[in-house]
């Protein structure tokens, strides 16, 4: 090191470091490290390039590198599959930047009183959202929460095997796969190829009273509606086992919330709910069930829980259940808790706060017009089948270019050039739909993009 | 000019706003948000939008969220930050083992640029190059702090990483036809939880290793564990007593011989960043937290990352996609046959990977050393002057030095004056400080663990020592005061126990309405 301190690393004064050592009767800071024998020193030089203690130098390096991505800012984008490109009100970036909570870990629930009373109005808020009485304290993602819910299910249930819809995401069935096996077997379920519903046949034969759960998504991650949901909650309790339900929150304005079609844990991902995408590093996962001891007693999440003081008349919060997590017993919690997504939990409740129920209902509405609306003007062009699955949509939806006689990915390459991201690509993922597309829109995409993308589709399509 | 001569801010208070529940603040009819209606020619083609959906999935009852005016939304959440102590205005060593450090401002603003922040993770390879060129490089810097062969960001934090390598135990297992019977993980005691409870989610007997009066796990206990049924090794080293276990190398060596595999638990690395590393302990895997280490901040818990590197012999069971460099252009692999699949949904939380390769950039190969020798430096200090402190101990390993952090114990003045860790931690709070009891379970009595980090001037170090012995006095003299701390905080000594009993609790707005005020 220089002699200079670094501006990280205050008591790298030469003067104040000799100090502490004279204090703690070290003659050198090799000392310290006497317990570290020499066959394990590292007595090389880390290949890391040297420092850029200067905060100009260091902002321009990284802008520089930053500068060969093309944002959705500078693009229109259809992409969704998962993850969104919702606008995010200027308020909710305000908070989630504010440094107490940005800077904030695990304090005790009174110096930290802020991030257990903005958390417990997150659980209240997504609670009021969903219909359900839980809700928990973010986890990390879609793929994490629909994993724990399924576990939840095995251990509540005490039985080995669930029911996944073969029509949601495959990256999310490879993620319940691992996190779920070998203890909880999973098996999934077709669909109907030509409207993507589930195939309740397939699931009547598949179920037993060996089944902890059946789980499916709705809006489905095709898109489309899921419309028989009591049918299959009908089916699941019939064999005593738990209905498990992945879901958009933003679409709850606006659509059934699963618990009233007869589910009993409901996940998903609220990165829609203020966060951004971050390249895939918005993401964050909710749970939700009703209040039953037995239930609760299974989720591995922090839950925080709301009092309010006899003698002072101030709220307080803790946590509840807390003997329920592998913080308190290790291998004999449940699952294990750590840290994951907590602040786009707090942006979360922001957002919704800010929505309140009128603007949750219009973002729905605008969506399902929008997206009704790109079908439409896709399904105009020549070769072209929008929506490709035969069931109502939310705001995204399969394009078939079977008809088309060229690649989903050449054309995506082709629309790239005008700086166009075209859907994302299914035939690999879902190959019996061959050449088709997951087309998304969300409030951001406005009706002259969506004409000028028609137009331009058309043009690489060969014109009419 | 004048300075102060004291070092503790006995005038303190936090801010309390007796700010309202977000529910409470509910007036039909205000609006927070506007979303403007679809633009001109859309409804004329497509309708109302919600006729195209069957009835039975329309909803039927708005939800109960609450109506507020904008500024009122703001007021709330900006008076609910203000009673948040974060680690900018905390001189927050009292949360140790979680290295809480200094999270350079500049590195908020370069993730928040919108070409990070608005960029989607399909985005054709073409437009992401500056993202995928981040990965690749903090994958570079990691291989060499490590000694590893190849980084993972896929894990979302530590717990996360430690699961992944779980996986990877077990695939390499399966691979080799020995998954059903190597069914055991070797962890220790000072270990993290999660080194316990990650093994145990993926059906793995667990078999702790306790401490000796070192505070360190005993080889021959080792021994006793492993055999033919030994999967393998999660260890933390230096533990969480901070103590470096200097016959690691052993450890690893002993899993091996049995048919093991080790994954190192590097939550504690801060202080031996180009010290000593996990290849020439013999590990097979390791894994950094980005939001300890590598200075990005905690978020009151999460978005953090996990660094999940392995050898070459283990890169074929990383989770995909693995970021690939061909000298000229980046790529994502998801050709990696024998992959654990994914963990996480795309690429694992990019913008924190974004944080931590700017910290490493701005601190550079021989800045990292210094990191990690001045932490070491600083918990020696804290070490030295808190065992002075009457009531304190440091259990284990007496006179010897520690890394990065020491687990302390307050039992004596627990014995003396009935106050306990958990009270200390409420009194803390009083003087704008925060200490953490939770390290369960209590293998060392009234436990405390500080971790002063590289962050801290002297001076800071020093207020945090006089408050500590300030609150020792307290206790010494007037306990009752320090049992029903805190007084100067958001709010006073709460009662849990209706956190514990399920008639009471109130996870959420509706479940307080339905127990606790529609019953008066």
């Amino acid at each position: 090191m220089t002699e200079r301190a670094h501006p990280y690393i205050p008591n790298s004064v030469p003067e104040v470091k000799a100090a502490m050592l004279a204090e703690i009767g070290a003659r050198s800071i090799d000392d310290l490290y006497a317990d570290i024998p020499e066959t394990l020193r590292f007595r090389g030089k880390l290949n890391i390039p040297g420092a850029m203690a200067s905060e100009i130098q260091l902002r321009k390096h990284v802008e520089k590198i930053l500068d060969r991505n093309t944002s959705c800012e500078e693009a229109i984008s259809f992409l969704g599959a998962g993850c969104y490109n919702h606008y995010v009100p200027a308020i909710c970036d305000e908070i989630s930047r504010r440094s107490e909570f940005l800077t904030a870990y695990a304090g005790e629930p009174y110096e930290d009183f802020g991030r257990f009373q903005t958390l417990w109005e997150y659980e209240s808020l997504m609670a009021e959202l969903l219909d359900m009485d839980i809700c928990n304290v973010p986890t990390y993602d879609w793929f994490q929460a629909a994993s724990t819910s399924l576990r939840m299910a095995g251990r509540y249930t005490q039985r080995s095997r669930a029911l996944v819809a073969a029509n949601i995401s495959p990256d999310r069935l490879k993620a319940i796969r691992n996190y779920c096996e070998p203890v909880l077997r999973i098996e999934t379920v077709g669909f109907d190829p030509k409207s993507g519903l589930l195939d309740v046949a397939d699931l009547k034969g598949k179920l037993s009273c060996e089944v902890a759960a059946v789980y499916f998504e709705n809006p489905s991650y095709l898109g489309f509606l899921e419309t028989q949901g009591q049918l299959i909650a009908d089916l699941a309790h019939a064999c005593g086992a738990l209905l498990v339900v992945g879901a958009d929150p933003g679409s709850l304005g606006v659509l059934t919330p699963p618990s009233n079609y007869g589910a009993d844990i409901v996940c998903g991902d609220i990165q829609t709910l203020g966060n951004h995408m971050n390249f895939g590093g918005g993401m964050g996962g909710f749970i939700a069930s009703r209040d039953e001891e037995k239930l609760v007693m299974e989720y591995p999440s922090r839950l925080f829980g709301v009092t309010r003081s006899e003698a002072t008349g101030e709220w307080g919060f803790g946590d509840v259940a807390y003997d329920r997590t592998s913080f308190a017993h290790r291998e004999k919690g449940k699952e294990f808790v750590g840290t994951a997504a907590a602040l786009h939990g707090i942006t979360a409740g922001v957002y919704l706060a800010l929505m309140g129920p009128d603007g949750m209902k219009e973002l729905g509405v605008h969506l399902l017009q929008k997206a009704q609306y790109l079908a439409k003007r896709m399904s105009t062009i020549n070769g072209v089948k929008a929506p490709g699955l035969v069931a109502p949509f939310y705001k995204e939806f399969t394009v078939d270019f079977n008809g088309t006689g060229l690649t989903v990915a050449g054309i995506n390459r082709a629309l790239l050039k005008h700086d166009i991201f075209g859907g994302k690509d299914l035939s690999m993922d879902f190959p019996m739909l061959g050449q088709s597309a997951l087309y998304c829109v969300t409030e951001l995409v406005s009706r002259e993009e969506i004409d000028t993308f028609i137009t331009t589709l058309d043009g690489i399509l060969g014109g009419k | 000019m004048t300075t102060r001569s004291f070092k503790i801010r006995n005038n303190f208070h936090q801010a309390k706003w007796d700010e309202e529940l977000i529910f409470e603040l509910h007036k039909p009819g205000e609006r927070g948000f506007v979303v403007a209606p679809v633009e001109e020619g859309i409804a004329e083609e497509v309708g109302d939008g919600l006729s195209a959906l069957p009835p039975s999935m329309i909803r039927k009852q708005a939800p109960a969220l609450p109506e507020i005016g904008q500024m009122r939304v703001v007021k709330h959440f900006m008076r609910l930050s203000q009673e948040n102590l974060g680690g900018d205005l905390n001189i927050d060593i009292g949360q140790g083992t979680c290295t809480i450090k200094y999270n350079p401002k500049i590195n908020d603003v370069l993730a928040g640029n919108p070409k990070m922040a608005r960029l989607h993770p399909l985005q054709d390879e073409s437009t992401v190059q500056g993202a995928l060129e981040v990965l690749h490089s903090l994958d570079l810097y990691m291989r060499e702090i490590s000694g590893m062969d190849r980084f993972s960001f896929q894990p979302a934090s530590g717990s996360a990483a430690i699961l992944n390598m779980v996986s990877i135990i077990q695939a390499y297992h399966r691979d080799r036809g020995e998954a059903e019977t190597r069914d055991e993980i070797i962890t220790t005691i000072f270990s993290h939880p999660s080194d316990a409870a990650a093994a145990a989610v993926k059906g793995y007997k667990v078999i702790t290793l306790f401490q000796n009066e070192d505070g360190l796990p005993e080889v021959e206990d080792l021994k006793k564990a492993i055999g033919p049924r030994t999967a393998g090794l999660l260890i933390t080293n230096p533990e969480d007593t901070g103590i470096f276990n200097p016959r690691i190398a052993e450890f690893v060596q002993l899993v091996h011989e049995a048919g093991g595999l080790c994954g190192y638990d590097q939550a504690n690395v801060n202080g031996i960043m180009g010290i000593t590393r996990a290849k020439e302990a013999g590990f097979d895997m390791c894994f950094f937290n980005l939001h300890k280490t590598f200075g990005t901040p905690h978020g009151c818990g999460g978005p953090a990352g996990g660094a999940l590197g392995v050898t070459k012999a283990l890169k074929e069971f990383l989770p995909v996609p693995l970021v690939e460099f061909d000298g000229n252009t980046y790529s994502l692999n998801y050709d990696v046959p024998k992959s654990i699949g994914k963990t996480r949904a795309f690429y694992g939380t990019v913008q924190v990977a974004l944080k931590a390769y700017a910290w490493i950039r701005a601190l550079g190969a021989e800045g990292l050393r210094e990191v990690s020798e001045i932490a070491v430096l600083n918990n020696n200090y804290l070490l030295e002057k808190i065992t002075k402190i009457r009531g304190a101990s440091a259990p284990f390993a007496k006179g010897r030095r520690r890394i990065e952090q020491v687990r302390y114990s307050w039992e004596q003045l627990y014995q003396d004056t009935g106050v306990t860790t958990e009270d200390i931690a409420y009194r803390i709070a009083d003087y704008g400080m925060h200490l953490w009891s939770s390290h369960h379970p209590y293998i060392v009595p009234q436990p405390f663990t500080v971790e002063p980090t590289e962050s801290y001037s002297k001076e800071e170090l020093d207020e945090y020592i006089a408050v500590l012995a300030k609150i020792s006095e307290e206790a010494y003299t007037e306990p009752e005061m320090v049992r029903t701390a805190p007084h100067r905080s958001v709010c006073h000594r709460i009662d849990h126990h209706d956190f514990d009993d399920p008639a009471k609790w109130a996870i959420t707005w509706r479940l307080y309405k339905r127990k606790h005020m529609d019953k008066k």
